[in-house]
């Protein structure tokens, strides 16, 4: 593919910030699927996942899908952050942020007079909510190490409170990536270009 | 031929197509969306049924157990924990209801040990408490993801192996149950000093629905690893499987 830009066309997307996105999409959505599936063999709250959205077919499979996808998960986070922070898009992508700048461009969003003209520039909502998922995912993996390997790493165990809490640490950060992505689809639903964007980089 | 478009009119649609073709993007972009709904395919439920993604997941498996050998730490300790933070009362678990619970006569019980040891001895319990004992508070993970803190006794198993004079290079150590359950772990583990052939729960005779006559406990692996009512130890290198790992749970499962 020729990364030569036609006239009055700017490339948004580099291609690897595009495969990592939708390798991590195919990654989330295995491991959240399967991950409803391993939480009804044994729920914290008052309260099951249907089975017929989640993974797995029974706690062996949900698990055997759990633990092949962390690995694309994990390798692909990995690389993602990796090309990010090699090539400094991590600080002039995401950062500056402040906390007036969140709530000037939040209230802004919520009156609908947002502007998207220029989607190579992040808005402050979009800062936050992109550092957001890439944190909240990190503590997915760390807290889901400790459920995994609670013996192995013993300082990771002691950070996140022991293997009782990382459940529940492992349960709300779920939330919040659900939740990241809920809105997420809304806003692409809003601004469809977005979804040309992640795919063809313009 | 019937229905069929007029040849301009094909022709034209054709045309047309092809011209969208030969823009790059577009190809490409047909060819992205197409990967996306691939993507989409992926996770379909008959899919989860099909041959060939099992084998995957199992192979896949399978290398979670390599990447499980190269992480365990055979001198890393599980966590353990005062008197006053033991579950109780202990959650009772198997693959039967607590009313199918084997009833062992202790007397006339003997444990066999087979395979690559020396000493091919049947043990009675009388002469397992003759051994050097030991106990421990630890916590008993489950595979479906709930735990319970208990507290064990008995012999250390690396004691027992090197009593029996087990070939401790060899990779398997497989264990047979009177309630006909059956796994079999890594050498590292059955090494483990926190793995011990208990023969008590809470400083008590083990009872009956924890396993009575002995348990094999390791803090350092999932519950379904931990055999209760043990028959029969087997040293060997031919890998023997498990009730639960058979069925398609992962064979390490360790923590």
């Amino acid at each position: 593919m020729s990364e030569i830009e036609p006239a009055g066309r700017v490339k948004i997307h580099p291609m690897w910030v595009r495969l990592t996105h939708w390798i991590n999409a195919l990654a989330v959505l295995i491991m959240v699927t399967s991950g409803w599936r391993i939480y009804n063999a044994s729920p914290l709250f008052d309260f099951r996942f249907a089975n017929d959205i989640t993974l797995g077919g029974w706690l062996a499979g949900a698990i055997q899908w759990h633990f092949a996808a962390m690995w694309l998960l994990a390798a692909n986070g990995l690389l993602y952050l990796l090309l990010n922070v090699a090539g400094g898009r991590l600080w002039h992508k995401f950062l500056p942020l402040s906390p007036r700048s969140f709530y000037a461009d939040l209230k802004a969003a919520l009156h609908g007079r947002l502007s998207h003209a220029d989607p190579r520039r992040y808005n402050s909502v979009q800062r936050a909510a992109y550092l957001f998922v890439m944190l909240d995912i990190l503590l997915l993996v760390l807290s889901g190490l400790v459920l995994w390997k609670s013996v192995q790493f013993p300082l990771l165990r002691e950070l996140l409170g022991g293997y009782e809490i990382a459940r529940y640490l492992h349960f709300f950060a779920m939330a919040g990536l659900v939740v990241f992505v809920a809105v997420h689809l809304v806003m692409v639903a809003l601004v469809p270009r977005t979804l040309l964007t992640m795919i063809r980089g313009r | 031929m019937p229905k069929s478009l007029p040849h301009t009119e094909r022709d034209a649609i054709v045309k047309e197509a092809l011209r969208s073709l030969d823009s790059p993007a577009r190809r490409l972009f047909l060819k992205r969306s197409l990967g996306l709904g691939g993507l989409a395919l992926l996770t379909g439920c008959d899919l989860t049924d099909s041959q060939g993604v099992e084998s995957a997941l199992a192979s896949i498996s399978r290398f979670n157990d390599r990447a499980q050998a190269w992480l365990f730490d055979p001198e890393r300790l599980a966590p353990t924990y005062p008197e006053s933070m033991i579950t109780r009362p202990f959650p009772f678990n198997a693959y039967y209801s607590e009313d199918r619970v084997p009833q062992v006569d202790g007397g006339s019980f003997r444990l066999e040990v087979t395979g690559l040891v020396a000493d091919k001895h049947a043990w009675s319990l009388a002469e397992l408490g003759a051994l050097p004992q030991t106990d421990q508070i630890t916590r008993h993970i489950c595979v479906e993801g709930w735990s319970a803190i208990g507290r064990w006794g008995g012999v250390p198993f690396s004691l027992f192996l090197r009593r029996v004079g087990a070939d401790l290079s060899a990779k398997y150590v497989g264990f047979k149950c009177i309630d006909d359950y059956y796994t079999s772990i890594d050498m590292p583990t059955a090494l483990h000093p926190q793995t011990l052939l208990t023969l008590t729960y809470d400083g008590k005779t083990l009872p009956p629905r924890y396993g009575f006559p002995m348990k094999l406990r390791m803090p350092t692996k999932l519950g379904y690893k931990n055999p209760k009512h043990i028959q029969a130890v087997f040293v060997t290198n031919n890998y023997p499987g498990g009730y639960w790992e058979d069925q398609g749970y992962n064979w390490f499962g360790g923590s």
